[in-house]
């Protein structure tokens, strides 16, 4: 008994220190005061101000953007190289997950000067070498998410596709996808997380006018930060909490699971 | 007859409000070897944890050789548990996993690498020593769960379902194998199985149990001979159970046909169930019958062959040497001392349940 | 099936990766070896013994190691805890300490820059009460706390992984044989659990190591790490050799301190994702 109340006590500790200053944001974000972290009353304008701060409002867009883009052409890059790498000799194998690892793990603050160092060389920093850059750290996030749906998705299944007649188009589509779909839809919003997330990369290979979300708020942290920011982190948190609840608890993510089963 | 070595003297047992366990009473005596059979949730693996002190009963006490161990912990007991999944440590080569127990017992360098050699050389796998637990296969994995139990000497091995993962060649060679280790050690084994099979070739006593009751306890030729109800006739081997009512005392009404039996004192006109084993069931000729009916499937088993027969409005299973080609005509006739009756359950605890064992 | 035409399709992948990871990489090498007029030197490399540099790289070891310790020594209790629950209430209680984790990196670091300021909630809430102030914000503290704020998710979910994968039937093997609760916490548990919490290192170490805008924020210039060395590098002083070549000896610490991770985790395979 004493010991059970020794783990809800830490429990709750770490909570605390989790959520408090999450909490605080929130609770800021509804304050009508101008020092800030006075309590001034109850209100909503910080909300209302958002909507109409273009900056913001451009950063916002400018960074949904950038998720959604560099999430889907490094899913499409990511599925079809795990479809190679699932052909290759376990050796090769090995080798070419290994590399795809290190990007994975290597620092972001190298990782976004090299890329910064290559694109001043052959082009001018913009949207574009961003959107590459951010396509490039997402890659590995589909391949290791796709790569072991398809090593338990049995082969037999696809050649006896084949076996029936079917060409190795539509056999990849009735057969290999239906059993990689889940894979590649966590590789997808994995590294859409991946890159709404990202403050490094971005910093170095974004062009001057351009501004995420991330890059934004540092900025203004140093300046300071108007309070339309705790508006929308309190918008964004919502969504994270809602979207990852249905992944979760969802109807897809029970069905999910029912097939794993299986 | 030996010592009773373990009772259990009125357990009960609940998880979450539901009762896996009611009152229940068994002795286990030396030298045994004991199996807790039945359908999956039936209590027996439960009856087995509270044994080996993985579960405290929330009523009744165990007695282990005189003295109450109902609240000891699992290493204070003199018994070690084979698990069914082999729970082998991954991080240790065969021979730490053997010695694990040793070690703790603080027993000498010599000592613990004469019990590995010792208990490998008992399952089979002397040279084992320095190999992975991943490199060996599921029946070599059991073999050495066993090995590592043995070797703290316990007066009792239990086994929860430990060939259920195992293919049916294997499962058959290690029945043999586990019934050699029981008498090489002359230790008490307490079995657990949903498997039929396994308990009738291994066993020295039975306890079908069903929903948190036992419902026979026996040796296996008694359970199969003379199930004491439905449930344990339709568990044990395969039946035809067919309602029947019991005209007087060694006559009974079965599809509306009077069968003599052997069976008494079971009043008067009382509805019962009458249990025919398909090897017990005769094709004659249709006039030297007692029903008449027709052959509506076939099938070759090597030994026998397995027919049904509609006849009485009844599918008859029948085991016989001789060939009827579907559509025949035959009769069924049941020698008397092969017509077991029971009677109907009355709680519906009791009731037969449908397995597919 | 090793099908010559199906490994292709690895093809794209493999060129985008050598024109994006590896060509910039030859690049850094480039920067890091020349100077401004484009000849050889070792100078922006050795640069990093200058005591100024030297002195972040330490530092930056130095909070790295403390904030790995501390969010080890968090993590490992609570990835217990977590894995001991009851399954049904499991998932969501997971789900809990998963969560802020999803909260932008940058807003992380604003929300504590907020209660830890001299004039933040924290010290405002104990002027209040007439309470001695905080005075923690541009200090080391404020760096490494908001370090282990931003990192402990990846420090809870591969040991939390590795724990839930252990079978309860391995414990109880191990409690039939005789071992009490402080052999089976040594002999089985952390054994088995030492992929993950090498993983766990690696994840958090690394980016702890190479982290610059956390102390940008909250040490106000006054905490300079390693990073923060090389991004002035960049940003301010448009030396890009010197940062190249500063970069580059980060490079080696983080392969350098993966490799030694791998060694120590043999095969390593809890990975978070």
């Amino acid at each position: 008994m004493v010991r059970k109340t020794i783990e809800r006590i830490y429990l709750s500790l770490i909570f605390l220190f989790l959520y408090l200053p999450i909490a605080v944001l929130i609770i800021l974000s509804f304050n009508n005061s101008k020092t800030r972290v006075q309590w001034g009353g109850f209100t909503l304008k910080w909300y209302r101000s958002l909507f109409s701060d273009s900056s913001i409002m451009s950063a916002f867009w400018t960074t949904l953007f950038l998720a959604l883009v560099s999430a889907l052409i490094a899913t499409l890059l990511g599925t079809v190289a795990a479809l190679g790498i699932d052909a290759m000799k376990k050796r090769s194998q090995t080798l070419m997950i290994g590399a795809t690892n290190i990007p994975l793990l290597n620092a972001d603050i190298v990782t976004g000067i090299s890329m910064m160092l290559l694109f001043v060389r052959f082009t001018r920093l913009g949207m574009n070498t961003v959107l590459i850059a951010h396509i490039t750290f997402n890659i590995p996030y589909v391949i290791l998410n796709v790569l072991p749906k398809l090593k338990q998705g049995s082969r037999t299944t696809y050649e006896a596709a084949l076996d029936l007649g079917a060409t190795p188009l539509y056999a990849f589509f009735k057969i290999t996808w239906p059993q990689i779909r889940p894979g590649v839809l966590s590789g997808f919003l994995m590294a859409m997380t991946m890159s709404l997330d990202d403050f490094s990369v971005t910093y170095f290979t974004k062009g001057a006018g351009i501004h995420t979300l991330s890059t934004m708020i540092y900025t203004e942290m140093r300046k300071g930060v108007r309070p339309e920011m705790y508006a929308l982190s309190t918008i964004l948190f919502l969504l994270a909490l809602v979207l990852l609840l249905f992944m979760n608890f969802g109807p897809s993510a029970r069905k999910e699971k029912e097939g794993d089963s299986l | 007859m030996s010592k009773r070595l373990i009772d259990l003297q009125h357990i009960s047992k609940s998880f979450d409000g539901q009762k896996i366990i009611d009152d229940l009473n068994l002795y286990i005596r030396e030298n045994e070897f004991l199996t807790l059979l039945g359908p999956s949730g039936c209590g027996k693996t439960t009856t087995l944890r509270i044994i080996g002190g993985f579960e405290t009963p929330d009523s009744g006490n165990v007695i282990f050789d005189g003295k109450d161990i109902t609240s000891l912990a699992p290493h204070e007991r003199q018994l070690n548990t084979v698990f069914q999944k082999y729970a082998l440590f991954p991080h240790m080569s065969i021979a730490e996993n053997i010695a694990f127990g040793l070690k703790i017992k603080k027993k000498s360098k010599a000592y613990i690498n004469d019990k590995i050699k010792y208990a490998l050389k008992l399952v089979n796998l002397d040279g084992f020593e320095k190999r992975s637990v991943d490199s060996l296969s599921g029946g070599q994995q059991q073999r050495i769960a066993i090995a590592r139990a043995i070797v703290n000497e316990p007066k009792v091995l239990l086994l929860d379902e430990p060939l259920g993962a195992l293919d049916l060649k294997l499962r058959q060679d290690m029945q043999y194998e586990l019934i050699r280790l029981k008498n090489e050690l002359g230790i008490t084994f307490i079995y657990v199985t949903h498997d039929q099979e396994e308990a009738l070739t291994m066993s020295d006593t039975i306890v079908v149990m069903n929903q948190g009751y036992i419902q026979q306890i026996g040796t296996p030729e008694d359970i199969y001979n003379e199930p004491t109800n439905a449930f344990v006739a339709d568990f044990i081997g395969e039946s035809n159970i067919i309602d029947g009512v019991m005209i007087k005392d060694r006559l009974v009404k079965v599809l509306d046909v009077n069968f003599p039996c052997v069976d008494e004192g079971f009043g008067c006109n009382r509805p019962v169930d009458v249990v025919i084993r398909p090897e017990d069931v005769e094709l004659v000729d249709p006039a030297c019958g007692m029903l008449e009916g027709d052959v509506i499937s076939l099938i070759f088993k090597g030994v026998h062959w397995e027919i049904e027969v509609l006849a009485g409005g009844y599918e008859w299973l029948v085991q016989t040497t001789q060939m009827h080609p579907v559509g025949s005509h035959v009769g069924i006739r049941v020698d008397p001392f092969n017509i077991q009756i029971m009677n109907k359950p009355e709680s519906s605890d009791e009731r037969a349940v449908e397995t597919d064992a | 099936m090793h099908n010559l035409k199906r490994q292709l399709l690895a093809g794209p992948y493999l060129l985008w990766m050598a024109g994006f990871i590896l060509l910039p990489v030859a690049v850094i090498l480039y920067y890091a070896f020349t100077t401004t007029s484009g000849d050889f030197t070792l100078l922006n490399v050795t640069s990093i013994f200058a005591s100024i540099h030297w002195k972040s790289l330490m530092l930056s070891l130095k909070l790295a190691f403390i904030c790995t310790a501390v969010c080890l020594l968090l993590s490992y209790p609570l990835a217990m805890i977590l894995s001991s629950m009851k399954l049904k209430r499991q998932g969501f209680i997971v789900f809990i300490f998963i969560l802020p984790m999803w909260m932008n990196f940058m807003l992380r670091i604003l929300a504590w820059k907020l209660l830890l300021s001299n004039n933040g909630v924290i010290n405002t809430m104990l002027a209040s009460w007439n309470l001695p102030l905080l005075d923690v914000l541009n200090t080391p503290f404020a760096v490494v706390f908001c370090m282990v704020y931003d990192f402990l998710p990846f420090m809870i979910l591969p040991i939390y992984n590795a724990m839930s994968r252990i079978e309860p039937d391995i414990i109880e093997a191990a409690k039939d044989l005789g071992a009490n609760n402080i052999t089976i916490f040594f002999k089985i548990i952390v054994p088995l659990t030492l992929s993950g919490v090498v993983s766990g290192i690696t994840m958090v170490f690394v980016p702890a190591l190479t982290s610059f805008a956390i102390s940008d924020l909250l040490g106000g210039g006054k905490v300079l790490l390693i990073g923060n060395v090389i991004e002035q590098a960049f940003i301010q002083e448009y030396n890009w050799n010197l940062g190249s070549g500063l970069s580059l000896v980060l490079m080696v610490f983080v392969i350098a301190s993966m490799a030694l991770m791998s060694a120590k985790g043999e095969e390593g395979g809890t990975g978070v994702w």
